[in-house]
């Protein structure tokens, strides 16, 4: 899947995943595409939250385990594991998460500010959270998430 | 009005940068040879052919300037004038000026808006030494310049017989498209004359931005009336005034003309201007384009040949195809490099000016001796290269190279001498900075180490001589007790050496007490393709560049000793260090007895690295980490495999 990016068009669009029970987003902009979860190889030295890297058609780009990340506990991968490649500020890489299915409209105005959740580390990056009916999705901060700022 | 110039920019950036090049050889020899008149016809001739490029292309700035260089050189041409520092401190002042707005245009598609106005004064001081400024002549100081754009242009008409002639357009009152109208006119008048400048400016005059009339400059070998009659052709004018162009005497740059700023910028056309910014060229050498195109036809006949074979034919035949394909693909991949090659000549051109206005700032003497300028260099190295040399010779300079009377009273020639040579040597480029300077004392380096914190005392005693000297490549250091402007701003070789390993390369310093100190950078050929020795570390596969690997050997691992938490085995009669590389890399180690040692070198320094298992040799195809993950210890890059799957390259560098 193959996704369109930086149209005016999609400002308030965002591609949905599921860590745990919880839903997720990130601007479409910055998604570049999702891919099949596929072996890395490991880069000895990286971060820890550097799961190693993957050859994208040709380019070889950085695995991030966003669990890891998030402080989140550890899940084996499955058949639902997919890598998002996003991009931002000329950095390209992919994102591990347990499910990724949608793209929704979020209004700002359904948009509320990041509440003091108890996991600090998440907190950080959270840009707000977007309400859809009865869902809550923690839209994610990519810049801080990757540390580009 | 034929105003798309845009493809003629990219030229016009080569071809003025080569000009000025020239110049400034030309400039630097001159100084030294002071009489020699070819070189000052050659100089003559490059500023004209400048001067008509910048007036072609409509940068009037640069127009300008050139032709009064050209005033310059012609009156030390007719020997008006002779030849002085000052004269050649000016005239570099002016090149430094061009190469300026030359970068300018490549940037932007456009001239800057900088006139010059004090190199033309100075120029001018120089043809008029003697005589004061007239009044009027500072009066009108600023407008005179355009003026005498036109002035020259309408002189030189003169002596080749043709006529000048001013031109003041009327259109009619009810003129719809007037600046559709005044195209028209542009486009007849072109035909049978020159327009050298246009009142309001072409670029106001397309835009709409004048009123029924405007005015312009030609240059015809028509008659007045003959003109007259070509415009009145058109439709919709009013009147027109066609005038001879009177140049006072005294004065014969003051023409009677309304003075307007942007006389005859031609301007670009606006959807032109996004299209294509000024990009890396690199000039290609016909054959070998040739070479090329017959290797890709090559690889077409067997693409061919394949197709044909699918299916029926014996493996053998397919084994032939295949080391055929292999050997296309070989030279294709050497012919490829060859179109990327430049000679190091590119780096090297800049610095004898350089090295002339150091000495001069620093009141040494200096000669620079420059061999292998004709080596050649891939093109993204040549853009790396560039920077770390100018920072050595500038240490050289600085720090190296005493002052001529202090060489006198050691007995050293007065002028000091900085060699810059560069050869090829394998897969590696080899560029050597040596200067016959004070050479580094390692006492003092020591000292300063200590001084700064770098190091411990007791640390400092164990080091030998070549260790000190490595300091040198420490952050925050630097020798010079004084900071100069040249050199000694605390960021020193650090920088020089982060930059020359961030290429690949490696730098080594020689350097004997008194007699001098020489630099040894070593770079690769090419950054993009290597040759490496794949190896495998537990499961995983690792590359290896082949150029840093000196032999393959097997040890016994009873036979490593360690002295001083160092692990070393004795080979070939000489102490090696061990490098685990299992344990740099995060994996468990083998438990056999015989380990494989792949020796690498670094320098003049080698280590072996134990590895698990050797896979082979192989070209691969360099990329980077990112810089998500460029901080990342020990590691080079990555690679992709024939597989498909990433194999990460070590940097031999970091490894000891």
């Amino acid at each position: 899947m193959v996704l369109n990016t930086e149209n005016k068009d999609l400002e308030n669009k965002y591609v949905l995943f599921k860590l745990d029970n919880e839903y997720f987003g990130l601007g479409i902009n910055n998604v570049l595409s999702i891919e099949k979860f596929q072996d890395c190889t490991r880069v000895p030295n990286a971060p820890v939250y550097i799961v190693g890297v993957v050859n994208l058609r040709g380019e070889v780009i950085p695995v991030v385990d966003l669990r890891k990340k998030l402080n989140l506990e550890f899940k084996e991968n499955d058949k639902d594991t997919r890598i998002i490649i996003v991009k931002s500020k000329e950095v390209v890489v992919g994102l591990v998460v347990d499910l990724s299915s949608e793209v929704l409209e979020i209004d700002n105005k359904n948009i509320d500010k990041p509440p003091a959740t108890e996991n600090k580390k998440m907190r950080e990056y959270i840009k707000g959270i977007g309400k859809d009916n009865e869902r809550l999705i923690i839209l994610l901060d990519l810049d801080r998430l990757l540390d580009l700022d | 009005m034929d105003l798309d110039i845009n493809q003629y920019l990219n030229i016009f950036v080569e071809e003025s940068k080569e000009h000025l090049q020239d110049m400034n050889d030309i400039l630097l020899s001159l100084e030294k040879d002071t009489e020699n008149e070819k070189l000052l016809n050659e100089i003559f001739r490059i500023s004209h052919t400048l001067k008509g490029m910048a007036g072609t292309m409509g940068f009037n700035n640069m127009a300008n300037l050139t032709h009064d260089m050209e005033d310059v050189l012609q009156a030390i041409r007719s020997d008006e004038i002779s030849i002085n520092t000052n004269i050649v401190d000016i005239l570099f002042k002016c090149l430094d000026a061009l190469e300026i707005s030359v970068d300018y245009v490549s940037e932007n598609e456009e001239e800057d808006d900088n006139e010059h106005l004090e190199l033309i004064e100075e120029l001018k001081k120089i043809l008029n030494k003697d005589e004061e400024l007239k009044d009027e002549e500072k009066k009108y100081k600023k407008p005179k310049k355009y003026d005498q754009y036109i002035a020259n242009a309408v002189k030189e008409a003169r002596e080749k017989g043709l006529n000048p002639y001013d031109i003041s357009i009327k259109l009619n009152d009810d003129c719809m498209l007037k600046s559709a109208r005044a195209f028209i006119i542009f486009n007849t008048v072109e035909n049978f004359s020159e327009i050298i400048y246009s009142n309001p400016s072409v670029e106001d005059i397309e835009d709409e931005k004048f009123e029924l009339e405007f005015s312009l400059v030609i240059i015809t070998k028509y008659e007045k009336n003959k003109v007259k009659e070509e415009i009145l052709n058109i439709s919709e004018i009013d009147e027109v005034n066609v005038e001879d162009i009177e140049i006072s005497k005294d004065n014969k740059k003051n023409i009677k003309k309304k003075k307007d700023k942007k006389n005859v910028k031609k301007p670009t056309t606006n959807n032109g201007k996004k299209a294509n910014r000024v990009g890396k060229t690199v000039r290609v050498d016909i054959d070998r384009l040739d070479t090329l195109m017959n290797l890709v036809s090559e690889l077409i006949i067997i693409k061919t040949r394949m197709e044909d074979m699918s299916g029926t034919t014996s493996k053998e035949d397919m084994n032939e195809a295949i080391e055929y394909l292999e050997r296309i693909t070989t030279n294709l991949h050497d012919a490829v490099m060859k179109v990327r090659m430049v000679p190091i000549e590119r780096v090297f051109n800049r610095f004898p000016r350089m090295v002339r206005d150091l000495s001069k700032e620093l009141n040494k003497e200096i000669n620079l001796e420059m061999s292998g300028e004709e080596t050649e260099v891939d093109r993204t190295v040549i853009d790396e290269i560039g920077d770390p040399l100018i920072h050595l010779i500038r240490n050289s300079i600085d720090h190296g190279i005493e002052h001529p009377d202090e060489r006198t009273e050691i007995g050293k020639d007065r002028a000091g001498t900085v060699k810059l040579k560069a050869y090829p040597d394998g897969n590696n480029v080899v560029v050597e900075v040596e200067d016959d300077g004070g050479g580094i004392d390692e006492e003092i380096i020591k000292k300063k180490a200590i001084e700064k914190e770098l190091i411990t005392e007791a640390e400092a005693e164990k080091l030998n001589k070549n260790e000190l000297i490595q300091l040198l490549f420490k952050a925050g250091f630097s020798t010079s007790d004084t900071v100069s402007d040249v050199s000694g701003r605390g960021v020193g070789l650090d920088v020089v050496k982060s930059k020359i390993e961030a290429i690949n390369g490696s730098i080594e310093i020689e350097t004997n007490k008194g007699k001098g100190t020489c630099f040894i950078i070593r770079i690769p050929l090419t950054l993009a393709i290597i040759q490496a020795l794949l190896v495998k570390l537990g499961k995983e596969i690792y590359a290896i560049p082949l150029s840093s690997i000196s032999e393959i050997t097997s040890i016994d691992r009873e036979k490593i000793r360690k002295i001083q938490d160092e692990e070393i085995i004795l080979y070939r009669d000489k102490t090696l260090p061990i490098v685990r590389l299992n344990r740099l890399m995060g994996i468990k180690e083998s438990e056999m007895d015989e380990l494989t040692v792949v020796v690498v070198k670094k320098g003049d320094r080698q280590a072996g690295l134990i590895v698990n298992d050797l896979i082979g040799q192989q070209e691969i195809v360099i990329k980077p980490l990112g810089r998500f993950l460029s901080n990342i210890k020990y590691l080079a890059g990555a690679t992709i495999l024939g597989n498909g799957k990433i194999s990460l390259i070590l940097d031999v560098n970091t490894l000891f």
